[in-house]
């Protein structure tokens, strides 16, 4: 149920945006946030939930940096 | 910093005292087996799945609810795929479906604005089930119908609110030694709701993501936590989750939505733990209450156990004998985010 997909938005057109997940445009909205064009964003039913930060292997990185010893 | 290699050899190696690890999200549970995570690990690190899967905590009654709107002339039920199968005390939807009931499945439902509109003698019911990750989308759609003047569109909720379910298993259920928090109930509620259960309760609290790496590094940290005699809460899905959470979509599920008791199947009624619409939008509600509802687990059906962490899916008697995803008895093997239906799609019916 909670299940949320990356994609980029591509086009902006009012509370809807045009968004490239995995080469399939969907149509999302995007009033919960604010996003622009170039964006990763976190879609869920429809909606963008969240813009994303930075970059998914930049984030592991960053994860596994700031582990420290058991 | 520390490698994956040092992470996995730490993990493998564990041969500390015994930790059981709740998984909360059901999405998690599916990465879990995706990955191999349980061959990466010692079987002194135990992981098991919790209550998040929001198709299986929804009450019979609810169903029966949907199946009745179906069922009723000029009446349609909209819902989210995995809704269709769980049945309820006598029918599911697709049951109902099959029987002359009027249902129609959507991806978003905000799609159902359009279909109202343009069905302007059919009454809609949308089946707004989920947790805080769903909720803020359903506070929209009520700001559509309101915006659009739609008179023939309602929602039925099921709208439950994963935190004090969360409290709910630390008071009840004493061996569940720490948490993996759901990654995205987390993006919409801030990781900093989990800080109070974790001082608490005195257990590590890990909002992970969904990559194994991600899930490595989670459990690497619980695990490290524990071994020093700490429990604090810890976001490492930075990506996505922030401190305070989504604003926008707090603010706006706080504007239509008021927190209300609710009945969890499998469990029982925990106090505070849903939302319903404020009384000021009442009129778009098709009739949602059901926290005084009662139920059984059918005859030997153990989901009860599975959704509080005390067994895993395999140890049910039911489990891939006379329970399966094509004939589930319980709700867990119902919907494919569900504990046993994972697990059965992992390990199959031979345990």
């Amino acid at each position: 149920m909670c299940v949320a997909v990356p994609g980029k938005i591509i086009e902006i057109n009012g509370d809807m945006a045009k968004v490239d997940i995995m080469n399939n445009i969907c149509e999302v909205n995007i009033k919960l946030v604010s996003a622009k064009i170039g964006d990763y964003v976190l879609i869920h039913a429809g909606c963008v939930l969240e813009v994303l930060k930075k970059d998914m292997a930049e984030e592991i990185l960053s994860i596994f940096s700031e582990l420290e010893e058991i | 910093m520390i490698t994956l290699q040092q992470v996995k050899d730490e993990l493998k190696s564990y041969n500390g005292r015994k930790i059981k690890i709740m998984e909360v999200c059901g999405t998690h549970t599916s990465s879990i087996f995706k990955n191999g995570i349980r061959s990466l690990i010692s079987p002194q690190i135990q992981l098991i799945s919790g209550p998040g899967c929001p198709v299986c905590v929804t009450s019979s009654a609810y169903i029966d609810k949907l199946v009745e709107h179906s069922l009723k002339e000029n009446c349609c039920v909209l819902t989210f795929g995995d809704m269709m199968k769980v049945k309820g005390n006598k029918l599911s939807l697709t049951e109902a479906k099959a029987t002359g009931g009027n249902v129609r499945i959507l991806y978003s439902p905000l799609s159902s604005i359009k279909i109202a509109m343009e069905n302007s003698n059919t009454q809609f019911v949308f089946a707004a089930v989920g947790f805080e990750t769903t909720t803020p989308i359903y506070s929209l759609l009520i700001e559509e119908i309101i915006k659009n003047k739609i008179k023939n569109l309602k929602i039925l909720t099921s709208l439950k609110t994963i935190i004090p379910a969360l409290s709910f298993i630390c008071d009840n259920e004493e061996n569940i030694d720490a948490f993996l928090c759901p990654g995205h109930v987390s993006v919409i509620t801030g990781s900093s709701v989990y800080n109070d259960l974790a001082k608490k309760y005195n257990k590590p609290f890990v909002v992970g993501g969904f990559e194994g790496e991600h899930i490595l590094a989670a459990i690497f940290e619980i695990v490290r936590q524990i071994s020093n005699n700490e429990h604090c809460m810890k976001n490492m899905y930075v990506n996505a989750v922030s401190n305070e959470g989504n604003k926008k979509a707090i603010e706006i599920t706080r504007k239509y939505f008021c927190s209300t008791d609710d009945y969890w199947r499998g469990i029982g009624v925990i106090k505070n733990s849903a939302l319903k619409l404020r009384p000021e939008y009442i009129e778009y509600d098709a009739g949602s209450d059901f926290a005084e509802s009662v139920e059984n687990n059918p005859k030997g059906c153990r989901c009860t156990d599975v959704i509080l962490g005390r067994i895993n899916p395999v140890e049910c008697p039911l489990f891939g004998k006379t329970c399966t995803p094509l004939n589930a008895i319980g709700p867990c093997m119902v919907s494919t985010e569900g504990a046993c239906g994972i697990w059965y799609k992992n390990v199959g019916g031979n345990k």
